[in-house]
């Protein structure tokens, strides 16, 4: 495993994550975010000092495994009600502008 | 004559019990203390005055009819305003959900209900319970009722300074790397973070799955005990929700604690702590031993990891947890003529600076390329981290620690400086990281009269344990008197 | 000229049957109101959170086991970051890296993986804006991904019709592919037959039927081809099928690399599946379609060809088996199912046939034991098929026996013969075709009801009987 020290985040890399994110961000945000990303990333690199070849990762702290529910089906939320929360919705359907980048 | 409102929880129940008041008296009592202070402290959100009042007249009516109630029947208390209550605004003080009214009840509610509780409003936290000091709100800080120009902590400020200016009888909030503990420390309240899977997330607004839990400040241990036992328990819609009987936690309170093996850090007692905590917290330790307790040095080495691992795991949970907030379907939804653009934008406007910093930086830890070195890393040194905590709970059966290197601090100190603002959560992440349950309570006052809390630590779903040591030391102080003068 | 040989690979998607979706209570029934069969879990609101449907989990199971596939005692489930207007939660709950199961075979192609997911809801596509149905959004899907192992359009075809083919025995997909409850994405390249590493791939999305899926692969084998023939190169890209204009189109907005950052979905514990359980499932996989194929051939010495065509549907097969059951005739009854019986209905709607399994065996019974014709039989049969009528009613009703009786069956040879004296001298001269001229005039005076071989037999007699 290469671990990458001494990261350095570029605003580039912070346009790149934006779009990810789907943010818009303003130029000050961006400057903004990148030296703090910077930072905070440089102090979090102190995990480095740490040996973890062999250590399993823990993603969850309980120790059950997963638990079922049976397959019945339950009376959902009145749809109704729930459509009072949808900002555009015409005959029931969520409406969006008009979706054109398909994937 | 001492106001209704400034009574316990416990002693409250009892009187309602009794008859010697009755919950719409109580109600209006709060309600009043509410229209007072509200306006200094920024605590709520959103009042619910008719139906608290409402529900206090039925209450009453069933009291009269001589049903079996619960303890908790009629008292008032409030909620962060991340717990989704049906027909009542929730908006996790984001701009992206100010105007949400959802359609179910969180399990926590819907339980809080079953016990005929009296909810008089939701409480100010930061965005999405994202900070430190309840400064990231979309509705304005919260003040510390014990000094109006300091921050109450956070994320669940207002729910600790609510309790503290006794606006409710208790109050619930969320606790992801502290947001319940150092708020409580930070007001001089009790508040304890059960253990994960201890208590439903479902129905909670989440910040970082993996570490949230829900818990309940008060006044006392006992009114601690009271609130967590009556939402505490398996819930067949979380699947991470423990299926383990719950105790009545209030049979565990007693003030011997002869014999118990209390484990003292020395990784919790830092550089950069400020004197007068230490003081006191090493008071308290004494005072515990004095009571009986045997103290031992225990060792939790991977300690001054435990931020960076914090804020990799967290921050990559939520930028997926935030990921649904993107105007299709509720919510904010900003103008724009292409999908794309209303997708950005509705994000960009409706996101504060912290959550987008957080959004940020979790998908960076997520992204291609970075996921083994960041992501991955943390989550191998999570293990390590809750390793030391099942080593030292081999040789004690709770640990005591400061809850806070510093006593509520100024609003805006730390606003420009993420990392410092980081920084404060030291002695309250590793219980998350590791799903461990902790208590805080107030031990103590610094030099300008701002209350120190305690910490206690234990071995997963122990609490009765917690509330036991937590109930001696506070019934043997006189702390838990004090009262901020608001 | 260099020859090519295409090198595809199939990703399957099939919903599970289960009666309500994977991760919630609400129903998965096809034919809702738009957004009726939500509920906070799989609309993503707020604060709401997964809970895994075990029978989802055993119909998946299933599969994995009918695939011969190793199931991983523990796997993951994790989420799949993208944003879409389909996908409530802005991810996909999916498993990455630790899948149900891994390495199975179908036939002659081995399974790369089967894993667990849900599936996303439905935008349909207006003028100014477009609109989202969750209705789908939630209901378990298996992803069936095989490993790049077939040729041709036609191996292709005949892995998608077994894979779809062991859904339906399993009862765990009802495998219509116009529904979109079982959905291929065909992954293909071409290389030179000289040449071993794999050329660049194509995906193509968006085939909803199997005949599609292999014009789909003959039309990008071709394109493919030209293209590396002008001298260009192939370039990895998604194409969608236009099932319009019979051709792939780039899809070029998907370029842009998506990241989907999975990580292990931390509001599921780890999927884990005890021994005893496999145990348990193992017990329920009923006989699939080639082991009944190879079981027909054997027990009732069918031609592989109509044994394949019997076992296409595990309803048709039961069919067959159950007419064999009353008639014992299984060749007979093979061929009245494929050739009589599916030219009125299909396979798929076998079920609802008017002529039950049991008519038709009886009717198989009445020519056996020579009480109706094979001429008279097809009448009967669709007598049957417009009535829902017994072979016995018919028959009874309409005196449609089959006469047998030589006096009768002499009269009638007789007086044919006498009308037709001249027929008769040139017969006898040796215009021996004729014969069939008046087994046909016998048959028709006796209104299709006399047994052919005794007419024949008859006949035969008095036309060699010369002068008599």
């Amino acid at each position: 495993m290469v671990i990458k020290k001494f990261m350095h985040i570029t605003k580039e890399l912070v346009e790149h994550l934006a779009k990810l994110a789907l943010l818009e961000l303003t130029e000050e945000e961006v400057t903004r975010y990148t030296r703090e990303l910077d930072s905070l990333i440089g102090y979090f690199e102190k995990l480095n000092e740490l040996n973890t070849t062999h250590i399993e990762p823990t993603y969850q702290v309980v120790p059950e495994a997963i638990v079922f529910r049976e397959d019945s089906v339950q009376e959902s939320f009145k749809r109704e009600e729930w459509l009072k929360v949808v900002p555009q919705q015409e005959e029931g359907a969520i409406k969006v502008p008009k979706i054109i980048d398909v994937g | 004559m001492i106001p209704l409102y400034d009574y316990s929880l416990d002693e409250l129940s009892q009187k309602l019990q009794k008859k010697e008041v009755s919950s719409v008296e109580l109600t209006q009592s709060v309600l009043k203390r509410i229209e007072e202070t509200k306006a200094k402290l920024n605590t709520f959100i959103t009042l619910t005055k008719e139906s608290a009042l409402q529900t206090a007249k039925t209450v009453d009516q069933k009291r009269i009819k001589g049903e079996v109630l619960s303890p908790l029947a009629g008292i008032p208390i409030a909620l962060k305003d991340i717990f989704l209550t049906q027909g009542i605004k929730t908006t996790c003080c984001s701009k992206i959900l100010s105007q949400f009214i959802p359609p179910y009840d969180s399990t926590v509610v819907k339980r809080l209900k079953q016990n005929d509780v009296v909810l008089v409003g939701k409480l100010n936290m930061d965005e999405f319970a994202m900070g430190s000091s309840n400064e990231n709100s979309c509705f304005g800080p919260v003040k510390n009722p014990w000094d109006l120009e300091r921050t109450p902590g956070g994320s669940s400020g207002g729910s600790a300074a609510a309790v503290a200016a006794s606006q409710c009888l208790g109050a619930f909030g969320t606790d992801t790397g502290g947001s319940i503990r150092q708020p409580a420390s930070l007001c001089g309240v009790v508040g304890i973070k059960p253990t994960y899977g201890r208590v439903s997330r479902y129905g909670i607004i989440a910040f970082a799955s993996s570490l949230d839990q829900v818990g309940p400040f008060g006044k006392r241990v006992k009114d601690v005990a009271h609130l967590l036992k009556a939402v505490a328990g398996r819930d067949s819609m979380d699947s991470t929700s423990a299926d383990m009987k719950v105790p009545d936690y209030t049979q565990f309170l007693t003030k011997d604690i002869k014999g118990l093996k209390i484990g003292i850090a020395k990784e919790y007692f830092i550089k950069g702590m400020e004197a007068s905590t230490e003081k006191v917290v090493h008071k308290a330790i004494d005072h515990l031993k004095k009571l009986g307790a045997k103290i031992i040095d225990v060792s939790l080495p991977h300690t001054s990891y435990a931020v960076p691992t914090y804020y990799l795991i967290a921050t990559a949970e939520a930028s997926s947890n935030l990921a649904r907030y993107d105007g299709v379907k509720y919510g904010y939804r900003a103008k724009a003529s292409t999908l794309q653009e209303m997708y950005r934008k509705t994000r960009g406007e409706g996101f504060g600076r912290e959550v987008k910093r957080r959004i940020m930086l979790g998908t960076f830890v997520l992204s291609s390329g970075y996921y083994d070195a960041y992501y991955k890393k943390a989550s191998q040194v999570r293990t390590l981290i809750k390793r030391d905590f099942d080593e030292a709970f081999k040789h004690c059966d709770l640990i005591v620690t400061p809850t806070s290197p510093t006593t509520a601090f100024k609003l805006g100190e730390k606003m420009e400086d993420p990392l410092q603002m980081y920084l404060s959560d030291i002695f309250t992440i590793s219980a998350n990281l590791a799903g461990l349950p902790g208590l805080v309570l107030p031990c103590g006052f610094d030099e300008k009269n701002l209350p120190i809390g305690l910490q206690i630590l234990g071995p997963h779903f122990k609490e009765e344990k917690i509330f036991h040591l937590a109930y001696a030391y506070e019934q043997s102080t006189e702390w838990h008197q004090r009262k901020p003068t608001v | 000229m260099t020859s090519y040989e295409a090198v595809i690979g199939l990703e399957v998607h099939a919903q599970l049957k289960t009666k309500s979706k994977i991760f919630c209570g609400c129903s998965t029934e096809f034919n809702a109101k738009e957004n009726e069969n939500t509920c906070p879990v799989c609309t993503g609101m707020p604060g709401s959170l997964p809970v895994l449907n075990k029978k989802a989990v055993e119909f998946a199971l299933k599969m994995a086991m009918a695939t011969q596939c190793t199931i991983h005692e523990k796997s993951i489930f994790a989420r799949k970051n993208y944003f879409y207007p389909d996908l409530p939660k802005g991810y996909q709950i999916s498993q990455y890296d630790k899948p149900l199961a891994v390495q199975g075979k179908v036939g002659k192609v081995r399974i790369h993986r089967i894993h667990m997911e849900e599936d996303a809801g439905k935008n349909i596509h207006g003028t100014v804006s477009s609109y989202v149905n969750l209705n789908r959004a939630g209901i378990p899907l298996i992803e069936i991904v095989s490993e790049p192992d077939m040729r041709s359009s036609q191996e292709a075809g005949e892995y998608l019709r077994e894979l779809r083919s062991m859904l339906r025995y399993l009862d765990i997909c009802d495998g219509n592919m116009e529904e979109g409850s079982f959905r291929c994405d065909v992954n293909i390249s071409i290389r030179p037959l000289t040449q071993k590493e794999y050329g660049t791939r194509a995906e193509i999305k968006n085939i909803n039927s199997f005949r599609f899926v292999e014009k789909a692969i003959e039309y990008e084998i071709e394109r493919q081809k030209e293209v590396l023939e002008s001298g260009k190169r192939v370039v990895q890209e998604t194409r969608l099928w236009d099932s319009e204009k019979n051709q792939t189109f780039s899809m070029r907005s998907k370029e842009e690399a998506h990241d989907y950052r999975y990580f292990p979905d931390p509001d599921l514990l780890p999927l884990q599946i005890p021994n005893t359980w496999i145990e348990d499932v193992k017990k329920s996989i009923p006989e699939l379609g080639a082991q009944k194929k190879e079981r027909f051939m054997n027990q009732y010495g069918l031609t592989e060809y109509d044994a394949g065509l019997l076992v296409q549907e595990k309803e048709l097969a039961q069919y067959f088996e159950e007419v064999v059951q009353i008639c014992q005739q299984p060749k007979l009854a093979s061929n009245w199912i494929l050739s009589e019986l599916l030219r009125e209905t299909t396979a798929t709607q076998i079920a609802a046939s008017p002529i039950s399994s049991k008519h038709l065996g009886e009717l198989i019974k009445l020519i056996q034991k020579g009480t109706i014709s094979g001429k008279i039989a097809k009448t009967i049969f669709e007598k049957m098929w417009n009535s829902g009528q017994s072979p016995k009613t018919i028959v009874e009703k309409e005196g449609l026996v089959q006469v047998s009786d030589e006096n009768v069956i002499r009269q009638w040879v007789e007086e044919v013969l006498k009308n037709n004296q001249k027929f008769v001298d040139e017969y006898r001269a040796g215009r021996t075709k004729l014969l069939g001229f008046f087994v046909g005039e016998i048959m028709k005076k006796s209104q299709g009801k006399a047994n052919p071989a005794t007419i024949h037999e008859i006949l035969k007699k008095k036309l060699d009987s010369k002068g008599e």
